[in-house]
C-alpha cells in the first residue's frame, strides 16, 4: 500500500515537474508566447476565456460520447459475430483491415458531402475511429478460448449460443475493456478532426480560429481541454473495468 | 461388479486428416466397458488414449466401426458425460462454487430448472460435492485464489456435479506433484465407491492406472490398438499402502514392460 501511495507521488511530481520546467525553459529563454506560451498564460487565457469554451467542450464532448456508443455498439457485435465465426472471421477481416487503414482526415470530407457541415460528421468520425480496435479485440477474446474448455462445453451438449454466453463473452471483456480504454481517446481524436475540418463548433474548431488569429495560448487552453476530457473518460472506463474484470486482473493488485 | 456393457467400441478405427497427411490414430478397437466400471487406459504418447475420450464423448465422430452405449449406438439416446483435463479449465471470472454449478446450468434436464433452484436445491448439491473433496470453505473464492490440487478437486465436482453416466477424465492430475496426486488418487477413489459412475481414465502414470482402477487396458503405439487388458485384483477401499506391496509393483513393472517394448513411432 505504502508503496502504491509513493508511485503516485512520484507520478505527481513528473507532472508538475513538467509544467515548472516549462515554465522556466520559456522564461529563462523568453520565449515568444507566439511560438510557445507559458503554463501560467495559458491558465490565464484558459480562465478569461472559460465562459466562451464551455460550449465549444461540452459539444465536443457531446459528439464524442454519441460516436463512441455507436462504436461500441457496432464493435462488439461485429467482434462476436466475427470471433464466434471462423468463417466470418476471414470472410470479413481483410475488409476491416482495409478499411481501417483508411486516414480518417481523409473521410471527413466525403461526411461533409453526405450530411453538412457540423455535428453529423463529428459524430460519424468518432464512431469509425473507435470500432477497429473493438472489434479485435472482442474478437481475439472469443476466438481464444481454449481448446479443452470448448470440449469440455462441447461435452456437456451445449451450444455455441451457451459457449459464447458462458464462456466467450466472459472471457472477452478484459480484451473489450482494454479496448475501450483507447476507443474512446481515439474518439476524441475523431471529432476534434472533424470538427478543425468541417464545424462551427467544439473545440477543434475553436483551436482552428483561434490559431488563425495567432491567439496561441487559446489553441494551448483547447489542447488542455482536450487532454482534461480524455483522462477523465479514461479514468471513467479504467474502473468500470477494474469493477467488471477484476479476476483479469489479478496478478497487478 | 461388472454388469452388462455400459459403452462398447466396435472395430473403431479413426484417421486425421485426409490423403497424404492422413495419421491413422486408432486401429479396428474393440473395446468393452461395463457399468460401473474403473478403467485405464494407458500406452505411449500418440496411441490414441485421448482419441477414444473424444469418440465417446461425441466431440468427434469415428472414420468407421460403431460406438454403442448402453447397447444403442451414439446419437441415438444422449449419453451424460463428466469430462475433467489436465487444466482444470474452471472459468476465472466465477466462484468455485459457480464453476461447480456450470453443469447445471447447461446440461438437461437441470437446465430446465436451473432459473428456480439455482440459489437452493442445485446450491446445496454443488456445496455438498464440495464439502466431500474439502473444499466447502473456498466456494466462494475465485479459482485462482486455490492451489492447482485444489482447483483439480473443483474440477472433479464439476464434471460429477450432474451425475454423468460416464467421467471420462484426460491426465487429470498430470501436472501435479506427486503428494497431492496421490492425495487427489484418494479423493477420487472415494468418489466413485460412492457413485459408482462409469470412469475412463487416460494417463501417462502407470501406478496411478494400477491403484484407481479395475481394469488398466494397454494401447500400443500409433496407430493406436489395444494390446493388453488387466484386470487389477486389489479390493476396495483401496490405500496407499498397496502401492508399496510387491504385487503391486510387479503389475507396475509388467505394465511398463509392455509399453517400453512396443518400439515407439515417431511421435509429432
Amino acid at each position: 500500500m505504502n508503496e502504491v501511495v509513493r508511485r503516485k507521488i512520484y507520478s505527481a511530481i513528473l507532472i508538475v515537474g513538467v509544467f515548472v520546467f516549462w515554465e522556466v525553459v520559456c522564461r529563462v529563454f523568453g520565449i515568444s508566447s507566439l511560438v510557445l506560451p507559458k503554463p501560467s498564460e495559458i491558465y490565464t487565457t484558459f480562465m478569461q476565456y472559460a465562459p466562451a469554451i464551455a460550449p465549444h467542450a461540452y459539444q465536443t464532448l457531446y459528439t464524442t460520447l454519441v460516436g463512441f456508443a455507436f462504436g461500441v455498439a457496432i464493435g462488439l457485435s461485429l467482434g462476436v459475430l466475427i470471433g464466434s465465426s471462423r468463417l466470418a472471421f476471414d470472410t470479413a477481416y481483410p475488409l476491416l483491415v482495409g478499411i481501417s487503414s483508411i486516414p480518417k482526415v481523409a473521410v471527413v470530407p466525403i461526411f461533409v458531402l453526405w450530411f453538412g457541415a457540423g455535428t453529423v460528421p463529428a459524430i460519424l468520425t468518432a464512431m469509425i475511429i473507435c470500432i477497429f480496435p473493438i472489434v479485435v479485440n472482442v474478437a481475439t477474446g472469443i476466438a481464444t478460448v481454449e481448446p479443452e474448455l470448448e470440449d469440455v462445453m462441447k461435452s456437456m451438449k451445449a451450444s455455441k449460443m451457451d459457449i459464447l454466453w458462458n464462456v466467450g463473452l466472459p472471457r472477452a471483456m478484459p480484451y473489450f475493456f482494454a479496448s475501450l480504454k483507447v476507443a474512446i481517446t481515439l474518439s476524441f481524436v475523431g471529432s476534434v478532426i472533424a470538427e478543425t475540418v468541417a464545424s462551427n463548433r467544439g473545440i477543434g474548431n475553436m483551436m482552428m480560429i483561434a490559431s488563425s488569429s495567432f491567439n496561441v495560448p487559446l489553441v494551448f487552453a483547447g489542447l488542455a481541454i482536450l487532454s482534461f476530457l480524455g483522462v477523465a473518460l479514461y479514468v471513467f472506463f479504467s474502473l468500470i473495468e477494474r469493477r467488471v474484470t477484476g479476476w483479469a486482473l489479478r496478478k497487478s493488485t | 461388479m461388472p454388469g452388462r456393457p455400459l459403452v462398447e467400441l466396435d472395430r473403431v478405427s479413426l484417421t486425421y486428416g485426409r490423403g497424404k497427411s492422413a495419421t491413422p490414430a486408432l486401429a479396428e478397437t474393440d473395446l468393452k466397458v461395463a457399468d460401473g466400471d474403473f478403467v485405464a487406459l494407458v500406452g505411449p504418447s500418440g496411441c490414441g488414449k485421448s482419441t477414444i475420450l473424444k469418440l465417446v464423448s461425441e466431440l468427434m465422430a469415428p472414420t468407421s466401426g460403431r460406438i454403442l452405449f448402453a447397447g444403442r449406438e451414439l446419437g441415438a439416446n444422449p449419453v451424460r458425460v463428466g469430462m475433467a483435463f489436465q487444466a482444470s479449465t474452471l472459468l476465472p471470472w466465477k466462484t468455485i462454487r459457480d464453476n461447480v454449478m456450470l453443469p447445471l446450468k447447461i446440461v438437461e434436464p437441470f437446465r430446465a430448472e436451473y432459473r428456480a433452484k439455482r440459489k437452493g436445491e442445485f446450491r446445496e448439491r454443488a456445496d455438498a460435492l464440495l464439502e466431500h473433496v474439502g473444499l466447502i470453505d473456498f466456494a466462494d473464492k475465485h479459482p485462482f485464489e486455490l492451489s492447482g490440487g485444489m482447483q483439480q478437486r473443483a474440477n472433479l465436482c464439476r464434471a460429477l456435479v450432474h451425475e454423468p453416466d460416464l467421467l471420462l477424465l484426460d491426465e487429470p492430475f498430470g501436472a501435479l506433484d506427486q503428494f497431492t496426486r496421490e492425495e487427489l488418487w484418494l479423493t477420487l477413489q472415494d468418489l466413485w465407491l460412492e457413485r459408482r459412475s462409469t470412469v475412463l481414465l487416460v494417463t501417462h502414470d502407470l501406478r496411478e492406472a494400477a491403484f484407481l482402477a479395475n481394469r488398466v487396458v494397454v494401447m500400443s503405439p500409433r496407430p493406436g490398438r489395444i494390446l493388453e487388458d488387466r484386470a487389477i485384483p486389489f479390493p476396495r477401499t483401496r490405500s496407499l499402502d498397496i502401492t508399496f506391496e510387491a504385487e503391486f509393483t510387479q503389475i507396475v513393472q509388467a505394465l511398463r514392460a509392455l509399453i517400453v517394448r512396443t518400439p515407439t513411432g515417431g511421435k509429432a
